[in-house]
């Protein structure tokens, strides 16, 4: 089978790494592997770009360590399934990618991956290290995410119409690239990217979406690249806004930061699927004033939240006075509220009167 | 003891605080005390009043010498035999050869083994310089009668009672006397007796007196005695005796022959004679007044400088002029005048005390020294190790090995010889019946204790087959003795257990002996051990000698902790190598798909870094390791903080 020209230059990648081994090793050295460092300490906040930044630490993993002999084992396992794969012009999820790499090693009672949680993030690793997406690995994670919205597209030569996709709506996949995905025509206004499946799904009976021109999309909690990458694409390549709805909680403040600015697992990709102008609709601190949500509705903060709420406050992206206000009454009334708490309001409140309210006062934070 | 009166005084003062509170109640009469009527005048209680021989003395107390039971005897009577024996081969300068034979009168009579207590004969033979005629009837039946007691020199026996007390336990038992053969060199004729004791007036009274035709010992003395013992209970004891005899001892050889079972041979490790230990006069620092007031009384000399000088070592002319001098004397004192004054004797005393005296000279003390006491352990592991010391009564048992041995003739231990250390062995470990051993000595430099010299040596013997989470084994010894009993109420044993074996990577209960596959030696070499009996069982606690067992316990704890740390470093290496070994496998297999080339070139070069993976990671582990160990040095340490 014939590849394009990015995946010639993957399997480029992988091989320049293989071969890098091989040099190092006969030249009596300790082979590695050059992976930049996925953590908070190598994270910084590009205050220009707006985005989580990925920094300059590398860390070395070497075969002749016992620390890191293993990683360093399944880091080629992985990227030998991975060539594989792209010469066979075939993509895969990682769990699948998980099965392919597992066996037991020689006679030995170890396996070369006891749980997924082992060969996920060593994917990760290569991405970073080789400077690919996943897709271009021929990978992609599960699906997970739903969109709706007056506009068609095109995803691998079908033509879809999202204005008619009935209660299910359009599964979005993993990768949504270019090549894939193409958009068409479209009436939409802006995008909402809302929490969760449930409400997305009250947002699509009332057909919201037709009577505001919003594309509607869901991610089911964190949201997935393949959702972040759409989002990223509405918003650049047709120019819509981009509004969040979440659940008045530090989870839900925090998904919108991984929208806006990236996540810090992530952070190489921030570029790709960071939203800097996307703006937060929802679930305000202050909202249960405003829109009279009785407080037994309300969930009271453990432990956990609380002091996330507290971190939260030292990020460098959530230092501007509003968001400041925002954790700071969230930590001092010491109570969270879901989205679905507006349904006291009235099965339809959300739809009818507490966004379209929102929207009307511009009552935001961008 | 003031405290104890304070809070006495206490007490009554709050009885009385009560008695106060609460009124008395009326006085009961008192009843009058009936004078006792008068049972005995001092005349007639005089008519009762005589001498006590020390024999009979013995016979109401023979616990105090070690003859408390059957199975105790027996092990007594064949120690006090082997000390004599040791002792006399190496004030002639022989190389010992000793025979120790056990016989079970019933198991000759029946065919049957003696259940429980029964009759026994123990003999005991050497190949020392033998006994002069005259002498052999008071050496064997008279109790107090030695050439050790009167000097400071070391040697096993101290005060001339053992072997006599022995031959008077055989004598009570079983009206048997003890049976002597001695020769004291060739074309010398060869005699046997048999002796008994007058218990009444501690005299010996000879039976039976020959001269042998002939001898299978050129020179020598074997001593045999019928006694009741317990063979059932008792041998292991006598095992464990043996074993450490020939442990503690290996210029020594020991044959074992017991009912039975096959003759048992612990070769000698060495063909040399351990150092002669040298007679030494007391020093002053160690003198107590009724001795000094003795010593006084036997001094020939005219004035009391003249006094001191002679009967003590390291006081010359001028100290005992300063001696005098502090003491507030008359120069011209007779060493008489002090042994009838008691007030004088004790300014003299003092006088003593307040002077700086030179250290007793310490060349007089014979110890087994490093080398020898590894090659003790090594001859000893030889023979003795099956599977290690059972754990029960932590008694270690012959007869395992003794069965095993059993096929054909009574078969010697071969001594391996040190195994030449080939370029992959440690240093200090020993590879003894498959099993590694790693074996560390420490001998200190001599210390004086009261005025006596005294030595300290200890040996440990780690890994094997010892078991790793008993107790370790403590050997104790005193002047080459095993010490076998009361082990808890032993100066050593307290030393060992108030050392911190944490430090040196071994755990250890709080107040215990430390946990590990170990055994550990302990000698003390001294002109005079303080024993805390005369059945020689357990040293006293100077501190002195707590401290010098302390140091040298301490000195051979870091050399193992360097072993265990050196094999922790071993076992990482080789598990890393393993790790390695399995991961290359697949590293070269998906490598070498990645290239599109053959596995195994890809294989056989990783494997050939895997060979001297970078000396850096090496040295960054033992690094860690080192800085493991030093936190576990740095926790409290509990030695001093218990008393």
């Amino acid at each position: 089978m014939r590849m394009d020209a990015v995946s010639k230059k993957t399997v480029g990648k992988i091989e320049k790494l293989a071969e890098s081994v091989l040099r190092a090793v006969k030249g009596g050295g300790n082979p590695f592997v050059e992976i930049p460092v996925r953590s908070l300490a190598n994270v910084r906040f590009n205050e220009k770009k707006r985005v989580v930044e990925l920094g300059n630490q590398r860390q070395k993993r070497y075969f002749f360590n016992v620390a890191m002999a293993k990683k360093f084992m399944q880091t080629f396992l992985v990227s030998d399934a991975c060539k594989e794969l792209i010469e066979s012009g075939k993509t895969t999820s990682i769990r699948d990618l998980y099965y392919i790499t597992k066996h037991t090693i020689g006679d030995s009672k170890q396996n070369t991956f006891e749980e997924q949680d082992e060969s996920d993030p060593i994917i990760e690793d290569i991405e970073v290290a080789l400077d690919t997406l996943r897709e271009e690995l021929h990978l992609f994670a599960s699906r997970k995410g739903t969109m709706v919205g007056p506009i068609t597209i095109r995803d691998s030569g079908d033509t879809i119409d999202l204005r008619r996709m009935g209660s299910g709506g359009w599964g979005v996949p993993s990768i949504v690239e270019e090549n894939v995905i193409q958009f068409g025509r479209h009436e939409a206004r802006y995008v909402l990217l809302v929490e969760k499946d449930a409400v997305w799904s009250r947002f699509n009976e009332d057909k919201f979406w037709k009577r505001q021109n919003a594309i509607i999309i869901h991610g089911g909690g964190q949201p997935p690249r393949g959702v972040r990458r759409m989002v990223q694409r509405l918003h650049r390549e047709l120019g819509l806004p981009v509004y969040v709805l979440v659940d008045n909680d530090p989870w839900g403040f925090y998904i919108y930061s991984v929208v806006k600015q990236g996540s810090i697992n992530l952070a190489f990709e921030s570029m790709r699927m960071a939203v800097p102008d996307a703006r937060f609709i929802g679930l305000s601190s202050f909202d249960k004033v405003t829109y009279r949500l009785p407080s037994n509705v309300a969930i009271k903060m453990d432990d956990g939240d609380v002091a996330r709420a507290k971190q939260m406050l030292a990020y460098p992206w959530f230092q501007a006075k509003q968001w400041q206000a925002e954790i700071q009454e969230m930590v001092r009334s010491g109570v969270k509220y879901e989205l679905e708490a507006l349904s006291r309001r009235g099965i339809s409140f959300i739809t009818e009167e507490y966004l379209p309210t929102k929207l009307k006062e511009k009552d935001w934070i961008a | 003891m003031a405290a104890k009166a304070a809070k006495a005084d206490r007490g009554t003062r709050q009885l009385e605080l009560v008695a106060l509170a609460n009124p008395p109640p009326e006085p009961e009469p008192a009843a009058e005390p009936r004078k006792p009527k008068r049972r005995a005048t001092a005349e007639e209680m005089a008519s009762r009043q005589r001498e006590i021989s020390i024999s009979e003395f013995f016979t109401k107390n023979r616990h105090l010498l070690g003859f408390d039971n059957p199975s105790k005897a027996l092990l007594t009577t064949i120690k006090e035999a082997v000390d004599n024996s040791l002792d006399a081969c190496e004030e002639a300068g022989i190389l010992p050869e000793i025979t120790i034979e056990v016989r079970d009168l019933g198991f000759e009579g029946s065919g049957e083994l003696t259940k429980g207590e029964g009759r026994f004969v123990v003999a005991v033979e050497d190949n020392g310089p033998g006994i002069v005629k005259a002498q052999a009837p008071k050496i064997f039946g008279k109790l107090l009668y030695g050439s050790k007691f009167h000097r400071l020199k070391q040697s096993r026996g101290q005060q001339g009672i053992g072997i006599s007390a022995a031959a008077m336990y055989g004598q009570l038992t079983t009206g048997q006397p003890i049976r002597v053969v001695s020769r004291t060199g060739k074309g010398k004729p060869t005699h046997s007796f048999d002796i008994q004791i007058d218990t009444r007036k501690n005299a010996p009274v000879v039976n039976r007196d020959e001269t042998l035709d002939d001898w299978h010992q050129e020179h020598g003395t074997r001593v045999e005695l019928e006694i009741v013992a317990n063979w059932q209970s008792g041998q292991k004891f006598v095992n464990r005796y043996v074993e450490h005899t020939a442990l503690a001892n290996p210029h020594c050889t020991v044959h074992y022959l017991r009912p039975k079972q096959a003759r048992l041979s612990f070769p000698r490790a060495t063909g040399e004679l351990p150092k002669e230990a040298l007679e030494i006069r007391p020093h002053p620092h160690g003198v107590e007044l009724g001795a000094l007031m003795t010593m006084a009384g036997d001094s020939k000399s005219r004035d009391v400088r003249g006094f001191l000088q002679s009967s003590f070592s390291r006081v010359s002319a001028q100290v005992a002029g300063e001696i005098v001098k502090n003491a507030g004397l008359k120069d011209r004192l007779r060493p008489r005048d002090i042994a009838g004054d008691r007030d004088l004797a004790e300014k003299l005393h003092k006088g003593i005390q307040a002077t700086k005296i030179m250290a007793p000279p310490t060349n007089c003390l014979s110890p087994i020294g490093d080398a020898l006491m590894r090659r003790g352990l090594v001859s000893f592991l030889s023979v003795i190790e099956t599977d290690g010391p059972d754990g029960e009564d932590g008694q270690l048992d012959l007869d395992q090995v003794a069965k095993k041995k059993t096929r054909g003739k009574g078969k010697a231990a071969p001594v391996p010889e040190p195994a030449p250390a080939d370029a992959e062995a440690e240093e200090g470990v020993e590879k003894i019946k498959g099993h590694d051993y790693f074996i560390a000595t420490v001998t200190r430099p001599p210390r004086v204790y009261r005025g006596n010299p005294f030595q300290v040596e200890v040996g440990l013997a780690f890994g094997g087959s010892w078991p790793a989470d008993k107790p370790v084994e403590l050997f104790r010894f005193a002047n080459r003795v095993p010490l076998l009993f009361q082990r808890s109420a032993c100066g050593i044993t307290d030393a060992v257990v108030k050392t911190d074996w944490r430090n040196y990577l071994l755990s250890q209960p709080k107040g215990s002996l430390p946990v590990g596959p170990m055994a550990l030696l302990v000698h003390i070499a001294s002109v005079w051990v303080p024993f805390t009996s005369e059945s020689k069982e357990a040293v006293a606690h100077y501190p002195e000698i707590i401290r010098e067992i302390q140091l040298a316990a301490q000195e051979c704890g870091r050399k193992l902790a360097a072993h265990i740390r050196k094999r922790q470093h071993a076992d990482y290496q080789s598990q890393r190598r393993s790790i390695f070994e399995l991961y290359i496998h697949e590293v070269a297999e998906a490598i070498g798909k990645i290239v599109g080339r053959s596995p195994d070139p890809i294989r056989r070069e990783f494997m050939k870094v895997a060979e001297k993976v970078t000396e850096a990671d090496l040295e960054s582990q033992d690094a860690k390791l080192e800085e493991a160990a030093e936190k576990t040095a740095k926790r409290p340490r509990r030695s001093e903080e218990d008393e």
